[in-house]
């Protein structure tokens, strides 16, 4: 039970109830996180723009053609980075979640509520893109094999996330239902990732993130990178933008509330 | 334009698409917001634009 310490002196030990105060809670104060989140947004926005406005057009018209895939090899440019994103994305969120369960972060709630649609987005675009390479290259739009089964099954923890966190009149009853959910799909994503390695499957194995050299020629994987690195940053501007403006829904709601109380108050 | 410029343009326009439509929709619902908290909030909004 919590009892106030009235002494008048200097505490000899430590406050429990200041320690989780510190580091990352300095940013649970709404005005102070909105001060700061707009300071970031316009240049996350405008590196996205660039990094992008070089990477798409890179790997569109500048980059040469595969020896074996032709054209097609194109679709990885933005195949790829929504892999990635979908990935480490929901590791994002998994993270999110413990600091939503663990230390009750406020702020980690809106933002993993807020990261559910632009992660789910990133993974039907994977899905969808990475259908649109197989019909020439391995002519079919889809095969029941591990990695794109783990990457579908991906998908749906995005959707039931998304889902879950708004199926609660209580806000933070849905955003701990939603972190308990993330956490336990959390397993998914080494598998997702290794699934390649330990199945048998149509999908190649890993090409650019395996140990020892990539086995991407540079003219390949320079554009590759920067469409990733383009992507990452259009999708943290995305979710740093839907985060403020949750938070700033959130005080809406509460000045309305206290305006409604004042009018009934006789 | 070979089928493989088909499927190659279709992936460039459903990726720049989905991230165009997510874009445009957080921007108008960050700007109402903004608005909305501005006539109910003025000195608070004012704070927010403030440098730290």
């Amino acid at each position: 039970m919590d009892t106030a310490d009235t002494r008048t002196g200097p505490s000899p030990l430590p406050l429990p109830a200041a320690a989780p105060r510190g580091g990352l809670h300095r940013f649970a104060n709404p005005g102070r996180f909105l001060r700061l989140s707009g300071q970031v947004l316009p240049w996350l926005t405008a590196a996205a723009v660039l990094v992008l406005g070089i990477g798409l057009p890179w790997g569109l018209f500048f980059s040469p053609p595969d020896w074996q895939q032709g054209e097609t090899v194109r679709i990885l440019y933005v195949h790829v980075p929504m892999a990635w994103l979908a990935m480490g994305g929901y590791a994002g969120l998994a993270l999110g979640s413990v600091l939503s369960l663990i230390w009750r972060h406020p702020l980690a709630d809106l933002a993993c509520r807020e990261l559910s649609p632009v992660g789910a987005l990133a993974t039907a675009l994977c899905l969808a893109t990475g259908s649109l390479w197989g019909k020439p290259m391995w002519g079919t739009w889809w095969v029941w094999d591990a990695r794109l089964t783990s990457v579908l099954v991906l998908f749906f923890l995005w959707l039931g996330h998304a889902a879950l966190v708004r199926a609660f009149d209580d806000t933070e009853r849905g955003a701990r239902m939603g972190a308990i959910l993330a956490l336990i799909g959390a397993v998914n994503v080494p598998i997702v990732k290794f699934s390649v390695d330990w199945w048998n499957t149509l999908h190649q194995p890993a090409s650019v993130t395996r140990l020892g050299a990539p086995g991407l020629h540079v003219d390949i994987l320079y554009p590759l990178l920067t469409c990733g690195l383009g992507f990452t940053l259009a999708f943290a501007a995305l979710v740093l933008a839907r985060t403020r403006a949750a938070v700033m829904e959130r005080r809406i709601r509460a000045l309305q509330l206290a305006a409604a109380r004042r009018a009934e108050a006789p | 334009m070979s089928l493989h410029w088909i499927h190659v343009t279709a992936s460039y326009a459903l990726v720049c698409g989905g991230f165009l439509i997510l874009a445009i929709a957080t921007i108008s619902r960050h700007a109402a917001a903004k608005r909305r908290l501005a006539q109910l909030d003025p000195r608070a909004s004012r704070r927010a634009q403030e440098p730290s």
